[in-house]
């Protein structure tokens, strides 16, 4: 599904990720770990196509195709879609609006979409102005889940929200990762980062990386790294492949 | 049911010119009309209960008390444009009455049309008696041939009553010829609501305004919207001023301004003066071409009580909105689109649902052509 090359990616003058390497295969989740400023946002972002993270060197392939100088609707067209953390807030755009924009006149039922994620009250409220954590999370779902793309990546998808919400979101994330299919019938990709792991309660993950300096420093099985990070912390988890 | 209105020598093109002002010459979802083409008045009249459109003149003879009404709240030595005015021998315009409790669901549509003359005079009298509402659509538009240096001046004096309301939506469609002085103002009578709204989403090569309007009564209300896109090679100088008299009286003056090049001036002026009054001005720019946008907020308290505020910014579309419609699948031009149409969007409270659809649709017919 996705293929990303030798990466190198700069901001400004600054180069902030250095030679990443990832392979997500076709119906794999896979875990972003890795402490705060260390390239987890940037890498989205940059896989996701905005014009800010500029990639000096590397490849990035989405189904075969070679993505690297494409903008972000082209790759949203071909089947990358993502779960922001902190999207901004659009006066006078309505929720409503919005989606009706992404559906491109497909028959998707949007109030019943919405009523389904607790959103129907917010389809005419201006995006994201006023909106509680949850209800951040609820409309990024619900813009994706109209969407529908083949590879979802999710930026902390269950920072800012309460524990009566968050089995709802990771219901639906999983849902949009066809987590509810047999793994031979699965097609949909993800890539999640999580501080809490939380998420990973309602998402079978396939594989796990932990990123430090702009780098990923190493790979594993999700549970396993995360255990690690929780009793050491990513000092000590990193300092094992760093010595 | 009244009958259409019936235009003489008037292009296909102009009809659709007049349209995007909101105007109908089927008069469906409308009460009434005033039609003047130049200086002729082609129509005038209303099927509302209660609520008359008369031709100034006519008006004139017809209510000996309207003297009382004319030049009174707009003084006729104000500038040129009001002498110009106030020195015609045969003034033209429009003299709008809704009688005491009257009301009217469907909105009356006054229509100026410059087709071919110089100079576009009219002075325009509105009434809201004692409990009455009246909703007026004024649509403004010039014909494909005017000339060069033409001119529309426009006076409007509004008289709002004890516990009356008016709102009146103003559309303009002139073109890069025309120089554009409405002088207006109004006074607002206890527990009175004055809603004026401007929409200018075509060029003009100047307009000039800064309506007033005087909340003398307890209570009472004035809210002003203006939503402008000014293009390269007009200028448009607007404000609004709200004086707050009377205790508890309330002004809110929102503008959206967007150039492309061109020059606005947003002037606002909110002065309290008597206690327990509230106003807030808001005023959001955006540049999407080298241009000038000048905002002018000011706020004038002068009494323990009054409580007023401004908000002004101007600005450039987020890079950061654009690539978040983007990743959602929209190309930059619809999302750049879409987020324009966000700012500009006002909704006015109070307002008859026909007529903010007909302010969006005037916005709408703009977006369609990507701003």
């Amino acid at each position: 599904m996705l293929d990303i090359e030798d990466l190198h990616v700069k901001v400004g003058d600054k180069e902030v990720l250095h030679d990443i390497n990832l392979h997500i295969g076709e119906g794999e989740t896979h875990v972003l770990l890795g402490p705060n400023g260390s390239g987890k946002t940037t890498l989205l972002m940059t896989i996701m196509g905005y014009s800010q993270y500029v990639i000096t060197e590397g490849k990035i392939i989405f189904k075969g195709e070679d993505v690297t100088r494409m903008k972000a609707h082209e790759r949203a067209k071909r089947g990358i879609g993502m779960l922001f953390q902190r999207p901004p807030t659009i006066s006078g755009l309505k929720l409503g609006k919005l989606l009706t924009a992404i559906s491109r006149a497909k028959s998707e039922n949007i109030p019943e979409l919405a009523r389904s994620l607790n959103m129907d009250r917010f389809l005419d409220r201006d995006i994201n102005k006023g909106f509680s954590g949850g209800e951040i999370k609820r409309s990024e779902v619900l813009q994706l889940t109209i969407q529908n793309p083949n590879f979802i990546m999710l930026d902390e998808p269950e920072s800012g929200v309460d524990i009566e919400n968050i089995s709802l979101i990771g219901n639906a994330i999983g849902s949009l990762l066809e987590k509810d299919k047999r793994i031979v019938k699965r097609q949909k990709s993800g890539l999640v980062i999580t501080h809490t792991g939380y998420i990973l309660d309602y998402l079978e993950t396939d594989r796990g990386h932990v990123m430090c300096d702009g780098q990923i420093k190493c790979h594993g099985n999700p549970r396993e790294i995360m255990k690690d990070i929780k009793e050491r912390g990513y000092r000590e988890c990193l300092e094992c492949r760093n010595p | 049911m009244p009958q259409p209105v019936k235009v003489p020598e008037i292009s296909k093109a102009d009809q659709e010119r007049l349209a995007q002002t909101g105007i109908d010459l089927s008069l469906q979802n409308r009460c009434g009309s005033y039609l003047q083409m130049d200086q002729d008045i082609v129509h005038s009249e209303c099927s509302e209960q209660g609520i008359e459109v008369l031709p100034y003149k006519k008006a004139m003879e017809k209510y000996d008390w309207l003297k009382e009404y004319v030049w009174k709240v707009v003084s006729p030595d104000k500038d040129d444009i009001t002498k110009y005015v106030a020195a015609q021998k045969d003034p033209k315009g429009y003299v709008i009455i809704a009688h005491k409790g009257s009301s009217n669901i469907f909105p009356i549509q006054a229509c100026l049309f410059l087709g071919r003359e110089q100079i576009q005079h009219v002075h325009n009298i509105i009434i809201a008696e004692e409990g009455a509402e009246l909703h007026i659509i004024s649509g403004c538009s010039s014909g494909e041939k005017v000339g060069h240096g033409a001119a529309h001046y426009g006076i409007s004096e509004f008289y709002v009553g004890k516990n009356a309301k008016i709102s009146f939506t103003m559309i303009h469609n002139w073109s890069e010829n025309i120089e554009v002085y409405p002088r207006s103002a109004s006074i607002v009578e206890e527990n009175g609501v004055f809603l004026s709204n401007y929409v200018c989403m075509q060029p003009v090569k100047k307009i000039q305004m800064y309506p007033t309007a005087t909340l003398k009564g307890e209570n009472s209300v004035a809210r002003f919207s203006s939503v402008v896109i000014c293009p390269e090679g007009s200028y448009m100088d607007l404000g609004s001023r709200a004086v707050l008299e009377g205790k508890g009286s309330s002004a809110e003056l929102v503008t959206r301004a967007i150039t492309k090049g061109g020059t606005i001036i947003s002037r606002g002026h909110i002065a309290g003066k008597r206690a327990s009054t509230r106003g807030h001005l808001e005023c959001k720019g955006l540049i999407l071409k080298d241009g000038v946008i000048y905002a002018i907020p000011e706020i004038e308290g002068s009494v323990i009580g009054t409580e007023l505020s401004h908000e002004a910014a101007v600005g450039k579309l987020a890079r950061e909105e654009i690539e978040y419609l983007m990743s959602r699948g929209l190309d930059e031009d619809e999302a750049t689109a879409t987020i324009i149409r966000g700012f500009l969007d006002v909704k006015i409270s109070g307002l008859p649902e026909a007529l903010q659809k007909q302010i969006d649709a005037s916005i709408d017919e703009a977006e369609k052509s990507g701003f």
